[in-house]
């Protein structure tokens, strides 16, 4: 059964009539109700299509944050083979708010690290809800420079609400940690491919998505701050976060057209949620196409042609 | 209308509002409550002379007192695109950049420069958080970039005071973007073997902390400035506590092994001096009140012409 968002309860009301329609037919087997549902079928598809045709920002950072979105866990299981979980940023602790390790994709050796939101009570707990401590960006960090090492390329999942703020995290340095995080981004001589499969959440996803090329899934959204962070400063009023939304031009396209994302990764009709396959596979091949437009380059091509990309980012707005 | 209305109240009115104390002759401490004599407490840095208080500090003025004979270049800083997302919010963007302006009667958040302290040649940079937050924008990120490869073409150390809270909101994903690219200017100082040191006064937090303000070779912090990246009252409505006194101040932090230094802004000049000078391998520092570099040209001139008198003095004499 699908978690419908807010926006999509017209929907919500069509499938649930045909499903009681079914439900009735089952009981009575003197019912024809087959045309009729289908009728109802078609209507909500259709629907379904126009509903996501046009998405509002703010309902794109719904759709980001569905909470059946395909997440980390999930595109490393789907596309990544051999995956061998590392753990532990040797100082500290293991942060299960980001997953990483060695792994292959489409045979080759890789090193994939990823923000873990979770799938139910028990795991997003587990996960801190994708909100890494220092340890995770540390734990990252280690990574990257392992991958370095080995010349292993480097895909990196971004799904965070943002960096954790919370006391201890703090006081073990999470602005440090993001800082160095991002450093080791920039300073890695493998080519490094970014995929924002959600939420892109300020700080702690820049500390990821620092990469020579970013891919952004069609409703994903990567912003300086969320819209009801952003409302409540700005707005005075944090439920003016569908203003905020539309004035941070946070969506895939909007990025895309600012030159922070490369390429903008299309989504199954109804988000990644309705059809997280598709998705995955989608991902999957934009990686495969952004890593072979690095095959040519070396180390220090790829260090030049990374650090330029963000050089560039100061000299370009969206068109009026 | 009539004498008293046109003449006699206008002259009433101006004798009484004549009366009022002149605007900031008096500032008022924001900690201690004593009122402080402007002279005095800019003399002081404006660090409160009764409890010590570090108020805060304009960039210009801060350079004036920081170096020699409160002489420096301004380095000159690429323009960004403006308002890139036309934003608006209550306001339009540029509004609140003129508002900004006209405030603090500089173009930006950050001024960069280049000069001597303590006969120590250094490019400064220092955020200005009565503008807009001092928030990180394009033009902050170009800033630093400027800044940096001034630093690099003079082989010159670079000490970047800041105070923001954070990335600029109203530049969005741009804004957060400065993030790598002012790290990009840290690591160019990295590659030149030049170091980096940052000051962190009151307030620095958020994508500013995440980023060229914690990569310094050196941290110091002035006393009791707020430093971290999340605001502490998103903190404690995600932790459900308390925080405890001092939580994210800088002697807290230096404590927790995040700083190098607290160190009081009155004596930060001589301390950024003797560290500099001994991780560029110069000679320990002069001690003495130094004039101006160019008023020691003049100075020499003076000497010289002098000993040059002195001697024509002397022929004329025998």
């Amino acid at each position: 059964m699908t978690q419908y968002l807010n926006f999509e309860k017209p929907l919500a009301e069509i499938e649930g009539k045909a499903e009681e329609l079914r439900a009735l037919a089952r009981a009575n087997e003197e019912m024809d109700i087959e045309a009729e549902a289908e009728a109802l079928d078609a209507k909500a598809e259709q629907l379904l299509v126009d509903l996501y045709k046009d998405l509002t920002p703010w309902r794109k950072c719904q759709v980001a944050r569905h909470p059946e979105r395909p997440h980390c866990k999930d595109y490393i299981k789907a596309l990544f083979t051999e995956y061998t979980p590392l753990a532990g940023d040797r100082n500290f602790a293991d942060d299960h708010a980001v997953m990483g390790g060695l792994a292959r994709f489409n045979d080759q050796p890789v090193m994939v690290i990823g923000h873990e939101k979770g799938s139910d009570t028990k795991s997003r707990i587990e996960r801190n809800f994708g909100m890494a401590r220092p340890e995770g960006y540390r734990k990252a960090i280690r990574l990257l420079q392992m991958a370095d090492k080995f010349g292993l390329p480097v895909i990196t999942l971004v799904d965070t609400p943002g960096a954790y703020p919370g006391k201890g995290a703090e006081e073990r340095g999470q602005s440090e940690a993001i800082a160095r995080s991002t450093e080791a981004c920039l300073q890695i001589g493998v080519p490094l491919i970014s995929v924002v499969i959600g939420e892109g959440g300020s700080g702690g996803a820049v500390a990821f998505a620092t990469a020579n090329r970013v891919a952004m899934l069609e409703h994903s959204v990567y912003s300086v701050i969320s819209p009801e962070g952003c409302a409540s400063i700005l707005w005075k009023d944090a439920e003016k976060m569908r203003e905020a939304a539309e004035a941070l031009r946070l969506t895939a396209q909007d990025l895309q057209e600012l030159g922070v994302a490369d390429y903008v990764v299309s989504e199954p009709n109804g988000g990644a949620h309705r059809d997280a396959e598709t998705a995955i596979a989608a991902v999957g091949d934009a990686i495969q196409n952004l890593l072979d437009e690095m095959k040519a380059m070396d180390g220090p091509a790829l260090i030049k042609d990374r650090q330029q990309k963000y050089l560039d980012l100061g000299s370009k707005g969206l068109a009026a | 209308m009539n004498w008293i209305t046109n003449y006699v109240r206008p002259r009433i009115n101006s004798i009484f509002s004549r009366r009022e104390v002149p605007e900031n002759l008096w500032q008022k401490c924001s900690e201690c409550g004593t009122m402080l004599f402007h002279r005095e407490l800019s003399d002081n840095l404006n660090v409160c002379t009764n409890c010590d208080h570090h108020m805060a500090i304009t960039p210009r003025a801060r350079f004036d007192a920081l170096f020699d004979g409160g002489i420096f270049v301004e380095i000159d800083v690429p323009e960004p695109v403006a308002d890139p997302l036309k934003f608006r919010d209550q306001k339009r963007y540029p509004d609140r950049m003129k508002a900004a302006q006209k405030k603090t009667g500089e173009k930006e958040a950050m001024l960069v420069v280049e000069g001597e302290i303590g006969r120590t040649p250094i490019v400064a940079a220092a955020q200005d958080f009565s503008f807009m937050g001092g928030s990180m924008s394009m033009y902050v990120g170009n800033a630093i970039l400027a800044a940096a490869e001034r630093a690099v073409e003079l082989k010159r150390p670079l000490v970047l005071f800041s105070a923001a809270g954070g990335a600029r909101m109203q530049e969005g994903i741009l804004g957060l973007m400065q993030m790598p690219r002012t790290t990009i200017a840290v690591q160019m100082l990295k590659q030149a073997g030049l170091p980096y040191i940052v000051v962190l006064t009151h307030p620095t937090t958020g994508g500013v902390t995440a980023s060229y303000a914690m990569l310094g070779d050196v941290h110091i912090a002035e006393p009791n400035a707020l430093i971290g990246f999340a605001g502490a009252r998103v903190i404690e409505q995600t932790i459900r506590e308390k925080l405890p006194e001092g939580f994210q101040r800088a002697e807290y932090l230096l404590d927790h092994g995040i700083l190098d230094r607290v160190t009081k802004r009155t004596e930060m000049r001589k301390e950024l001096v003797t560290i500099i000078r001994m991780l560029m391998g110069q000679s320990p520092q002069v001690v003495g009140d130094l004039p101006a570099p160019e008023q020691l040209d003049d100075a020499i001139a003076d000497a010289e012409n002098d000993v040059q008198d002195a001697a024509e003095d002397k022929a004329d004499a025998t």
